[in-house]
């Protein structure tokens, strides 16, 4: 579905993502870990398009999307849940989803959206500012996910979210993969909330891999070594 | 007072009341177009006054062929005016920002420099098209007289006329920014077009209609201002920057504030007109305004929502 190529992202001068490959199938949630500071933001605005690639390729379903706008790749099928959630804070939460609805051409939010975020539906007519870190996370999942993306990119889901929450984003990005045929890509530092989604695990380290895993197959002892500083 | 009486005094502030109301509409369409334009692009448009003159000159443009080849249609070609000056300057928006301002929105600065550039050019333009001098164009027989509630008191029809237009197109923009999904992506745009891009916004079509929405509006102010007073090539720089007033006062991304600012500013020139001097009450006008504006550096009505 997804697939990276040789992807290489400088800011002016220096290199700080220096050719990474991976390609993620249909279905599959992969978690890239890694410390603050290792390219895993930087990784992810490149994929969108929101910070040019110097070098290398990103294709989803073999279109190739490397030198398009950001509008271009939603349109084509990635969808962005950034770090710190960037919801428009003086839209209401309905105009805040409607924001990703110009891409699917569609008037009215779906009930799916409202049926896996409940909390939304009672606050739609608030301002996206005036909702708590938790609901303004769910509102930019939500507003990721009218667009109808093949892959969903989000960074750092859980930064500073309260743990029940954490464990309710968990469950409902598994639900998300169950309903409908979708990759998940999702940057973390987590390592329990990163075992409850992901199906792999990559570990990213300035701006290289340099560990890969199956979920089954993870020593967590080894990744918690990676991650702790 | 000046040994008027208490009636006369009366009459006085309700025709300067509504004098005051003819500026205050044509200064509330410029700065609707200018203050969308800057929410949007952060763009500040020096040539906004030549693109209500396009829109002025497309008026008298089309006076003169309805009186010279249609007669007939004289008492209706205002309303084709209108629409005509809206289409034709939000066209030449389209073009400008087309062709120049898209390449510069990363130098902010630049901007003003180009679009004053863009101003000089089009006021040539109009000196070489329709000469230095003065034009009106001629008005159809209803718009013109006053209605006499009183002895006294004279409102003229036009100021009605424009008052009732500008009052339509406040609504209408009203509607389109809070209602329409254009509205929605301008302010989405407007709050964070990175991300306004990465939720599939395509931001630069976004910004280009809304130049032009902000042009056409001048455009129409154009056509209401032919009612008013005479079109040369430079009314438009001198209406210009009492616009940019009116929106500094009015607080930059708010609309409610930009008509309370056009209107308290048009009401206080035109009163103050009659007592003193013409640019002695601008000077009043900007004292009161520098003072108010040091208590309130935001503007009358800054957005109260957590950012």
């Amino acid at each position: 579905m997804l697939n990276v190529n040789n992807l290489k992202v400088c800011y002016g001068q220096s290199e700080v993502i220096h050719g990474l490959n991976f390609s993620v199938p249909k279905n599959e949630t992969l978690a890239i870990m890694g410390r603050n500071g290792m390219g895993k933001t930087t990784l992810f605005k490149s994929l969108i398009g929101i910070l040019p690639l110097s070098e290398g390729s990103i294709s989803v379903e073999n279109i190739d999307v490397s030198r398009q706008d950001s509008y271009q790749r939603v349109e084509n099928g990635i969808a962005y849940v950034p770090q710190g959630r960037m919801i428009f804070p003086s839209l209401t939460v309905e105009e805040n989803i409607k924001t990703g609805m110009d891409v699917s051409r569609t008037k009215k939010i779906p009930e799916e959206i409202f049926t896996l975020f409940p909390v939304l539906h009672e606050m739609r007519h608030r301002k996206g500012g005036n909702l708590s870190g938790g609901q303004q996370q769910q509102l930019a999942i939500a507003r990721a996910l009218v667009t109808n993306p093949k892959v969903l990119l989000l960074d750092e889901p859980t930064e500073g979210i309260q743990p029940s929450i954490i464990k309710d984003i968990a469950n409902v990005l598994n639900e998300i993969k169950r309903i409908r045929d979708i990759t998940i890509i999702v940057s973390e530092q987590v390592l329990s909330f990163t075992m409850a989604v992901a199906d792999r695990i990559i570990v990213i380290d300035k701006g290289h891999f340099i560990h890969e895993d199956l979920r089954d197959d993870v020593n967590t002892e080894q990744i918690k070594k990676y991650l702790s500083v | 007072m000046g040994g008027y009486t208490y009636s006369e005094l009366g009459a006085i502030f309700a025709m300067q009341g509504f004098a005051g109301i003819s500026l205050f509409s044509v200064l509330l369409l410029m700065a609707l177009g200018l203050a969308i334009i800057f929410g949007q692009m952060g763009v500040i448009n020096m040539a906004h006054g030549e693109f209500m003159a396009v829109g002025a000159y497309t008026t008298y443009f089309i006076s003169t062929i309805t009186e010279n080849y249609l007669p007939s249609l004289m008492p209706i070609y205002f309303f084709i005016a209108i629409a005509v000056s809206f289409l034709f300057a939000g066209l030449l928006g389209y073009l400008a920002e087309f062709s120049l301002i898209r390449h510069l929105y990363k130098r902010p600065l630049d901007t003003l420099l180009a679009t004053w550039g863009l101003s000089l050019i089009m006021q040539q333009s109009f000196r070489s098209f329709f000469g230095a001098r003065e034009v009106s164009p001629t008005l159809p027989d209803w718009l013109l007289g006053s209605y006499q509630p009183t002895e006294m008191i004279d409102i003229p029809i036009n100021g009605m006329f424009v008052l009732g237009l500008t009052i339509i197109v406040t609504l209408v923009v009203f509607y389109l920014l809070f209602k329409s999904s254009w509205g929605l992506k301008v302010r989405a745009t407007t709050q964070n077009r990175v991300m306004s891009g990465a939720v599939g916004i395509n931001t630069q079509k976004v910004d280009r209609y809304t130049f032009a929405l902000g042009c056409g509006i001048a455009g129409i102010a154009g056509a209401a201002f032919t009612t008013i007073a005479s079109t040369g090539p430079t009314t438009g720089s001198l209406y210009i920057v009492d616009t940019f007033m009116v929106v500094v006062f009015g607080g930059a991304a708010s609309l409610f504030g930009t008509i309370a600012s056009a209107f308290s500013i048009a009401q206080a020139q035109s009163i103050l007109e009659f007592f003193i001097s013409g640019s002695m009450a601008k000077v009043y006008t900007l004292l009161a305004l520098i003072i108010i504006l040091m208590f309130k550096p935001e503007g009358l009505f800054a957005s109260k929502v957590r950012r």
